[in-house]
């Protein structure tokens, strides 16, 4: 008995070990070009080339100060340029993820909860704006901002992104709060609660990781975006990242050590956020509340 | 406490008619529980009840207090669901005191009462998990529990201990039913289980299609049903019935011809039955004893025998139609045995209405 038990244990072993490298093997794998990236980042010589280990050769920081420490002249004040466009970019992919929660929350909530004249079309509406990619739209959004006065504006940006972040959203959030049982609110109801305060002391607890998930991927895919970025914003001061990092391959000399440690710091707020909210995409919040 | 005084009641989801008609008294203070099988619109009635859904037409009083169009909140009510809709977000603690938090209560009040209703239902050690750190049994206290903090006037239960094992559900029908008695408030309680609905009802509702086929005591329901239907629903195991014709019996006495014709079962006097109606006779399993073969009023033959331990069910054909009896297993039954049986006591329904013919 104690031998095959022993012998069990080694198998499992083994397994352990053998899964850890698939494991490792797979993280080399999709890391090996994020590494090759940060080791150009701070290398001090020009031009990469292909290597295999991603080390950096002459280690310097210089790259990442000179991204960092951009500014141009304003009049007679120098302006932190790299400042502002970072700015830019959190301001408007907040600004999306906000607006695209805040519209699709209750519309989801409806969509999932009551039965209305327009529920099926309304639906169907909604998924046919997803068949257009927004660059198919970029022309007639660029001519609507102009008459708008909002080109070359946050706000003019902030409205292209959240349009294409709401239909996804109201999908995502329907499907989430369609798996909150019904018993939840009404339970809520007979204790004492208005439906607006059932919804709000239950619901929206229970649907949170998916709200969390949600606002997240509103989020980058805004903080991400550079065709429509690059077509509406026209003055380097009012730029999202994307755009910044695009300027540093330009026309006549890439600078690939810049443009590498520009990813490396546009990259940071997408790690930061992820690392924030992973409490929250770990989902399972509801179970256990209701037995089926 | 307050006394449910339901009137006419119809309900219907678009065509589908699910309640048609339905009147429902309970004295305040009083245990009713609205039994029927799945589908027969029990969880409907007590949801119109609660207030969450309204009623198609009819009235639903609450005392003095004309409650048909009022919302949940304002029915002075709590209620246990089926799957018990625990807050997942919530500890055990604040799931409790939800209610009273969303009334204003005074956060003392509300501590002494959440914690009183704790140590009578055995949660004190379980306040400060989440729902989802709970045993299904322990799920359903707190379920009880924050139907108890709130005090209300009157209790709704929807098959609370459908979700139970067993030897779990036994245990806590008896700890509903001495809730009540020691809350003194009044409780509708919904089942599709027959036996809760004997134990706990001081008034029981047999539903069937929408309507109620049978009200009364439980005891008095199971001793005289109205109906072929609420015969057959009540009892485990369920009544026998055997199709039969009334023959005279000659000297103005009637009996009743079994099934293909092979035996005969004199009725009692009085019976407003009449020769060549058809009817079914029945006859719960219990009712059938041994006797002396001189005093035999029927004799089955034993087919298949379940031992239960101190009582068997003896399986048997009795003029072609299946019959159970229920005897004890001292008796030394088996099977390929002939029984002479005694029937102590059997009733009689009209084939065509299902009605009880007494
Ligand atoms: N919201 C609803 N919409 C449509 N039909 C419903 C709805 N609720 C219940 N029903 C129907 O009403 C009937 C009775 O349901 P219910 O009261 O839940 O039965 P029970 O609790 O006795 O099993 C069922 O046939 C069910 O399909
Ligand atoms: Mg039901």
């Amino acid at each position: 008995m104690s031998g095959s038990g022993g012998g069990g244990r080694q198998v499992r072993a083994i397994e352990s070990i053998a899964s850890h490298l698939v494991v490792l093997l797979a993280v080399a794998f999709a890391l090996y070009p994020v590494l090759w990236v940060i080791a150009l980042a701070f290398s001090g010589s020009a031009t990469p080339e292909a290597r295999v280990l991603p080390i950096p050769r002459e280690p310097t920081f210089d790259h990442l100060w000179a991204v960092i420490s951009t500014t141009r002249e304003v009049g007679d004040s120098t302006q932190w340029l790299f400042g502002r466009q970072l700015a830019n970019s959190l301001i408007v992919s907040i600004a999306t993820a906000l607006v695209g929660i805040g519209i699709a929350t209750p519309t989801a909530y409806a969509l999932a909860r009551f039965n209305f004249v327009g529920k099926e079309g309304g639906l169907r509406v909604l998924l046919a704006t997803q068949m257009f990619p927004a660059v198919a739209s970029a022309i007639p959004l660029y001519l609507l901002l102009d008459f708008l006065g909002l080109l070359n504006s946050r706000t003019g940006l902030i409205l292209c992104y959240a349009t294409t972040a709401v239909p996804f959203a109201i999908f995502q959030l329907r499907a989430a709060f369609e798996s909150i049982p019904v018993d939840l609110e009404e339970a809520a109801m007979v204790d004492g609660a208005t439906r607006f305060q059932a919804f709000r002391m239950v619901v929206l607890p229970a649907a949170r990781p998916a709200i969390a998930v949600t606002a997240l991927f509103a989020f980058m895919s805004a903080y991400n975006e550079f065709i429509l970025a690059a077509t509406l914003l026209g003055k380097e001061d009012m730029f999202t990242l994307p755009v910044v990092l695009q300027r540093f391959i330009g026309e006549y000399d890439a600078q690939w050590e810049a443009f590498a440690a520009g990813a490396l710091i546009v990259s940071l707020p997408v790690m930061i956020l992820f690392y924030v909210l992973q409490r929250h995409l770990v989902a399972g919040l509801t179970s256990g509340g209701v037995k089926g | 406490m307050v006394a449910v005084s339901v009137q006419q009641v119809t309900k219907s989801f678009g065509a589908t008619k699910v309640l048609r008609g339905v009147d429902v008294h309970v004295p305040a203070g009083g245990f009713a529980v609205l039994v029927g099988p799945s589908g027969c619109g029990k969880s409907t009635l007590l949801r119109l009840l609660a207030g969450l859904e309204e009623v198609t037409s009819g009235s639903i009083r609450f005392g003095e207090r004309e409650v048909t169009r009022l919302e949940p909140r304002e029915r002075d009510i709590a209620m246990v669901f089926q799957s018990y809709a625990l807050y997942p977000h919530l500890t055990v603690r604040d799931n409790l005191a939800f209610g009273l938090r969303l009334r204003k209560t005074d956060p003392a009040e509300i501590g002494r009462r959440v914690d009183e209703a704790a140590a009578m239902l055995g949660l004190s050690h379980l306040l400060d998990r989440l729902p989802k750190a709970l045993s299904g049994g322990q799920r359903q206290r707190v379920a009880m529990g924050r139907a108890i903090v709130r005090r209300p006037a009157l209790f709704l239960f929807d098959e609370p201990l459908s979700n139970l094992d067993a030897a779990l559900r036994a245990q806590v029908r008896v700890d509903i039913r001495k809730l009540h008695d020691q809350l003194g408030a009044t409780s509708v309680y919904v089942t599709h289980d027959q036996v809760e609905a004997m134990t706990l009802a001081d008034v029981m509702f047999v539903l069937n299609g929408g309507v109620v086929e049978q009200q009364g005591a439980p005891l008095e329901v199971y001793d005289a049903p109205a109906t072929r239907f609420v015969a057959g629903f009540l009892g485990s195991p369920a009544m026998n019935f055997i199709k039969a014709t009334i023959e005279d019996a000659g000297g103005g006495g009637l009996r009743a011809r079994l099934g293909d014709g092979s035996a005969n079962l004199a009725l009692p006097p009085g019976l407003p039955a009449r020769p060549g109606q058809a009817v079914e006779v029945g006859v719960r399993p219990h009712d059938l004893e041994l006797c002396d073969e001189s005093a035999a009023e029927i004799h089955l033959k034993v087919d298949f025998v379940e031992l239960l331990g101190p009582e068997i069910h003896a399986h048997c054909v009795l003029a072609g139609a299946p019959v159970i009896a229920c005897l004890e297993t001292r008796t030394g039954v088996s099977v390929g045995d002939t029984l002479p049986l005694r029937v102590r006591r059997l009733h009689l329904f009209d084939q065509e209405s299902g009605r009880a013919l007494r």
